[in-house]
């Protein structure tokens, strides 16, 4: 590399995103100050001081930064399998070797007070060897053997992951699949998933609801409604077959409006046995449908509709196998169950601390709930009610406009890549950022599940601050060697 | 390799990202900005208001003797969590409770139900009120009983073994205190009987508190805003009591073994300067944690100890009530003090007869009153009621003979700053219509003599002596001399004139005088000073009570008092002499060797009222 191309790479630098990084990790700072604050040790630098700690972590990040700028793109490309070869096996390492920490087998000791957690390291593995892959110019991605590679890959350091009884971290991987569906996975796969996760929620949630006057659960009527919707709106967007959607809409909602009308005035009884009816009808049709056009897209549809139908009577009957703090756990999440001393604490008080913070908040390091200990793993996973008590929602809403203009740079960035690689990098990063903002303050909004994972650049810990710096940097590198090639 | 088919799909991720963040800025707004729910669910839990007792004002008696003081107790406190490798037995010795009663105290401590706001992680009572003596046993050895903790509190001590009814008691709030005044809590102190009760709001003095900040386990982190908030308690002001000690003492001992009460009376302010009722209680027995069993205890007793007979008891006033009347005659014109009428061994006409003992006939007022004659004060009435001139109907001159009967402070309660005061009976003209329809005269006319529908406290009597002691009027009496850095009602120092005129009270002291003279009372006369005397021997179903009210020097009233023995007999049995002892240990200080044996010899003479219930 000469000097001269140093210099290009210098001025290529993406400043803007590190500039938003910067930000981050500051206010990141005075967050987990606030969160650590010890009223017996004011001093918010000491070592022996969480905040004081972070200040290392985060400064160690910026030499780590520095070091990651000098490494060429050519290095990834060509240790991208080492890399991904060499962290699975330190996955699988780390099951056998780590202590116990509260149940988990995730922590590396190194030396008696630092201790690093692996999988924190894996992501960008995992991001490396799947730019890599897709890279390749035969790569086509609709090729259902491509595609099994990819998810693969994604799918061995989850199961290494389950392994440390690490569930939360094993969960961000989901998100590669968001990059997935950039580089032309069909939306289709999304869209179930997202459909189920309606369904689940609504189903259990209004399960045991009633529409009034009539014995119709509102929950099994909303998703078998939502079924038939999402299957013949499935029929229209894929296959273009407009008299099947005629056909589908006026047997299955003609079917219903009717047994509503009856059930209203007539006799009332329960709609949702015409519904299900309607529906075994409807899959019958698109069975049919797919014999007679052999097309495999009626196949799809048809056991998409099979899943959706089902999943309401499913979930009823998993959810009363699960073992009973699971089952509390959902319960309290979907609001059905009010346990603000059990599995409803953690997120109880968070909105407590959240919600007395008010409009401006209550000040730097004048924060009760968090001060006092009332919000559980307030500095790491918590740590945005910190944000919310002492800054307000002015602070809070700000942390997630950053965050929102983060995502949308590293969109930016991704998008002017000049080969699939870095596109394909870029993409795992930003969704990987994505998927933590959305799991982890939601979470503490109560409104997601309880999953631990951090909230990036804001929650305490060096293997956190240092794998998501290794993720960026690594991209920053890339991007900023794009006009090189070009030249 | 660009990927320009999909390319679009940058605006679905970038849209995903925007929807989440502005869904999640929605929540915050509804979770920070749409109410203060949140933030006052906080503060509950983060601030700890620590309340800081008062101590509650001293009390002392006239001449700066103390009477009530606090002392330190100690509560045992435990947290639950903090209980490892208890030896139990070892414990249970220390405090001297049995494994039983520590078994008992640790469920209670658990139970939710009876105790509300457990939590392990904070202290909880296990005992209440220990001594100084066990605390000092239990301290040497608290260092090996994990998670046991003392808390200070003070209880209520007495230094005087007298007085009880008057002093009262605390005793923790009950619900409806609480609810009436929002200014306890529960668990706190509060006066229940007697001054402690009526001088609450002086003695308790105000709480102060302390803002401490409380961690999620319930653990003290400190100061909120290092103390910025936090309110230093004003101590309870100290009281004086009118009630001279000695005196209390020396009425409590010469009522042992009777029932009834003495009210000694300073005439010119209405300071009470003895009030016995007997029988009476040690206050040391409401001391502390014994309280509820003695209150149980005493409840039960079918002497009513509890009761103060001073001012809940209503008697009939029996002779003593003349002087009210004689009064009351002169004033109305109904006599003079030249009037004689005829009493042969009482009152006779019309086939109706109110005995009297012998004495001279027909007689004026004055050896009327000194004699105590039935037969003079019937008539007076008589005439009065019957004084078709004077009044269109017997109901105008009964309702006029009350109006008298009230200015002198019967009838109603006189105010005094005790409670449980009853309010005695006078009727009248509604009254005896009510009850008797068609009446005269004759039907009632056992009320000159103090019988009848009349009945009067023991502190209605003093008062009446006292009364006259002042030729006319009385100041409301009161029990409470100074409330230290503040002032007595105004209510307690009022001037109450009765109707009569000044010379007519001088002939009813006169009359009185005589009465010591020569007349009923002469086992009360003094050498030293003069005394005014009046007996009553007042008539009910079993033996008479026995009554005395006197005031000495004659001129310069300074005590006035009024003695009353339930069952005593004649009013010269117990009456007189105890009054006389009283007046003695007031005005000389203290009592001469032959009343000091003439004491002893009283405090010994009980009388038996069998065991029925009263």
């Amino acid at each position: 590399m000469t000097g001269q191309s140093n210099k290009g790479i210098f001025l290529s630098i993406d400043w803007i995103t590190i500039l938003l990084y910067v930000i981050l990790i500051v206010w990141g700072w005075f967050s987990v100050c606030g969160a650590c604050y010890d009223f017996n040790n004011p001093d918010l630098f000491a070592w022996e001081t969480n905040s004081g700690k972070q200040i290392v972590w985060g400064g160690t990040s910026l030499v780590l930064a520095t070091v990651l700028m000098l490494i060429e793109k050519r290095f990834y490309d060509t240790a991208a399998y080492v890399i991904y070869g060499a962290m699975m096996i330190l996955l699988a390492v780390t099951i056998v070797i780590a202590p116990d920490t509260k149940g988990s087998h995730s922590w590396l000791p190194l030396g008696s007070s630092v201790k690093i957690q692996p999988a924190e390291f894996a992501k960008f593995a995992v991001a490396l060897a799947l730019g890599k892959l897709m890279d390749r110019h035969d790569y086509n991605i609709k090729n259902s053997k491509d595609i099994g590679i990819a998810i693969g890959l994604i799918l061995l350091p989850m199961v290494l992951i389950i392994g440390q009884k690490e569930t939360g971290s094993a969960l961000v991987y989901f998100a590669f699949f968001l990059m997935l569906y950039r580089e032309g996975m069909t939306g289709s796969l999304l869209f179930t998933g997202f459909a189920c996760i309606v369904y689940f929620v609504v189903g259990m949630k209004f399960s045991e609801e009633y529409i009034p006057n009539m014995p119709v659960s509102i929950g099994e009527f909303t998703v078998l409604l939502l079924a038939m919707i999402c299957t013949i709106s499935m029929v229209w967007v894929y296959c273009h077959n407009t008299f099947a959607v005629k056909v589908m809409s006026a047997t299955c909602l003609g079917s219903t409006l009717l047994a509503m009308l009856f059930s209203i005035y007539v006799i009332p009884f329960d709609v949702c046995y015409v519904m299900l009816g309607a529906c075994v009808l409807m899959i019958l049709y698109i069975i049919g449908m797919t014999l007679y056009t052999r097309l495999y897209k009626y196949g799809l549809i048809a056991a998409f509709a099979i899943v959706s139908c089902s999943l309401y009577y499913l979930s009823s009957s998993i959810f009363d196998h699960l073992a009973d703090h699971q089952r509390t756990r959902i319960e309290v999440l979907l609001g059905k169950k009010d346990d603000p001393r059990g599995a409803g604490y953690n997120v109880n008080q968070a909105k407590i601390a959240i919600g007395s913070g008010g409009l401006t908040g209550k000040g730097f390091l004048n924060g009760t709930q968090t001060k006092l200990r009332y919000v559980p793993e307030q500095h790491t996973d918590f740590i945005f009610c910190t944000v919310g008590e002492e800054e307000g929602f002015i602070g809070a809403a700000g942390v997630l406009i950053v965050y929102l203009l983060f995502i949308w740079r590293l969109i930016a960035v991704s998008e002017r890549q000049t080969d699939t690689m870095g596109r394909v990098y870029g993409y795992c990063v930003l969704c990987i950022f994505l998927f933590h903002l959305f799991i982890n303050v939601g979470m503490v909004l109560g409104l997601t599940p309880v999953i631990g994972i951090p909230l990036p650049f804001f929650s305490y810990g060096g293997s956190s601050l240092w794998g998501f710096t290794l993720l960026l940097f690594i991209l920053l590198r890339m991007d900023a060697e794009r006009n090189l090639k070009q030249k | 390799m660009q990927n320009h088919l999909y390319e679009y799909r940058k605006f679905i991720i970038g849209g995903i990202a925007l929807v989440v963040v502005l869904s999640y800025i929605a929540r915050l707004g509804f979770l920070q900005l749409s109410d203060e729910e949140y933030k006052s669910r906080a503060d509950n839990n983060a601030f700890l208001n620590s309340i800081i007792f008062p101590s509650r004002g001293v009390i002392y008696d006239r001449n700066g003797e103390l009477l009530v003081y606090n002392q330190p107790a100690y509560d045992i406190m435990v947290i639950m969590r903090e209980v490892n490798n208890l030896d139990t037995l070892e414990f249970c010795k220390t405090l001297n409770i049995t494994k039983a009663t520590f078994d008992e105290r640790m469920a209670l401590i658990k139970n939710h139900n009876k105790n509300p706001g457990y939590s392990p992680y904070t202290q909880q009572l296990f005992l209440a009120q220990i001594s100084a003596e066990e605390f000092s046993i239990f301290q040497e050895k608290m260092f090996r009983f994990h998670g046991f903790y003392v808390r200070e509190r003070t209880i209520r001590r007495y230094a005087t073994d007298y007085c009880a009814h008057v002093l009262g008691d605390v005793a923790e709030v009950s619900p409806t205190d609480v609810e009436r005044d929002d200014y306890y809590s529960p668990g706190d102190y509060i006066g229940k009987q007697g001054v402690e009760r009526s001088y609450e709001q002086e003695l308790r003095g105000v709480k102060g508190v302390e803002v401490l900040l409380r961690d999620a386990r319930g653990r003290i982190q400190g100061h909120y805003k290092n103390g910025a908030l936090d309110r230093k308690p004003v101590p309870g002001k100290n009281l004086t009591l009118s009630i001279d000690a000695k005196l209390q003492a020396l009425g409590e001992r010469l009522m042992e073994g009777k029932m009834g009460a003495i009210v000694a009376i300073e005439p010119k302010t209405g300071e009470i300067l003895c009030m016995v009722s007997a029988p009476s209680y040690d206050p040391h027995r409401m001391e502390g944690k014994q309280r509820g069993a003695q209150m149980m205890e005493m409840q039960r007793d079918p002497m009513k100890p509890m009761l103060n007979r001073a001012i809940s008891g209503t008697y009939p006033p029996g002779s003593t009530f003349k002087t009210s009347q004689g009064l009351t005659f002169l004033q109305e014109g109904i006599i003079t003090s030249s009037t004689a009428y005829p009493c042969y061994h009482g009152f006779v006409t019309k086939g109706m007869k109110v005995g009297c003992h012998g004495h001279g006939s027909p007689l004026p007022l004055l050896p009327a009153i000194a004699t105590s004659c039935n037969g003079y004060f019937c008539w007076g009435l008589y005439h009065m009621l019957s004084n078709r001139q004077k009044y269109t109907t017997i109901q105008d001159a009964v309702t006029t003979w009350k109006d008298y009967m009230v200015s002198m402070g019967f009838g109603y309660k006189l105010g005094i700053d005790l409670p449980g005061e009853a309010r005695g009976m006078i009727p009248n003209a509604d009254y005896y219509d009510r009850r008797l329809g068609r009446w005269n005269a004759l039907g009632v006319i056992s009320i000159a003599i103090g019988q009848g529908e009349v009945t009067l406290t023991p502190l209605q009597i003093a008062n009446l002596c006292a009364t006259i002691a002042n030729r006319g009027y009385y100041v409301t009496p009161h029990i409470v001399k100074e409330v230290q850095d503040g002032h007595i009602a105004d209510s307690l120092k009022v001037k109450h004139k009765t109707k009569v005129d000044t010379s007519y009270y001088n002939m009813v002291v006169e009359g009185m005088r005589k009465a010591v003279l020569g007349g009923t009372c002469h086992s009360a006369n003094s050498p030293q000073y003069a005394v005014c005397g009046k007996t009553g021997t007042a008539q009910n179903r079993g033996k008479d009570h026995s009554a005395f009210m006197g005031f000495a020097p004659m001129e310069d009233p300074q005590i006035a008092v009024a003695v009353y023995v339930e069952n005593g007999g004649f009013g010269a049995t117990y009456g007189v002499p105890i009054g006389a002892l009283i007046m003695e240990q007031y005005i000389n200080g203290e009592l001469s060797p032959s009343s000091e044996e003439k004491a002893t010899s009283f405090q010994n003479r009980h009388i038996d009222y069998g065991t029925r219930e009263r």
